[in-house]
């Protein structure tokens, strides 16, 4: 992830508590979106950046994942990510996003 | 979930960018407190 965005999100969690906060994904593949959703929830896997060894354990999903999809207006949804689910591989986006979830942060 | 929550936006230009998040989120009220598109490469 990013540098600057992580020292952003370490700012926004340590100014609004992590329990207020859930962090929303739009990663191309699965590999890259599960480091996002650890990278937030246990530290910078890289530990390269400011999150490095710093466990926010902020919750994060990919958008196109139920619990987040599921709560969108389902017209807007389609507008503005239906294109992209068609290429997206989204069976292996959830199931990598989940998988981290319950490694860092428990069962969901 | 995310009624009453603060929203982080972390978009991909490659994927769903964070504009297109952002409208998806303002239609449930939600609050988005940071947004942004990043490459994940």
């Amino acid at each position: 992830m990013d540098l600057g965005n992580q020292a952003r999100i370490k700012e926004l969690a340590e100014k609004y508590g992590k329990d207020d906060i859930v962090v929303i994904i739009g990663g191309a593949e699965a590999e890259a979106s599960g480091l996002a959703v650890e990278t937030v929830a246990n530290g910078d896997p890289a530990f390269a950046g400011p999150l490095a060894g710093v466990q926010l354990g902020l919750k994060a999903y990919h958008v196109v994942e139920p619990e987040i999809k599921d709560e969108i207006d389902a017209d807007v949804y389609d507008e503005q990510v239906g294109m992209m689910e068609m290429v997206l591989d989204v069976d292996a986006i959830i199931a990598e996003c989940r998988s981290i979830r319950e490694q860092f942060l428990g069962s969901e | 979930m995310l009624e009453d929550k603060k929203v982080i936006i972390l978009g991909d230009r490659d994927g769903v960018p964070g504009p297109a998040i952002e409208e998806c989120i303002k239609s449930i009220g939600a609050e988005v407190i940071f947004s942004t598109t990043e490459c994940f490469v």
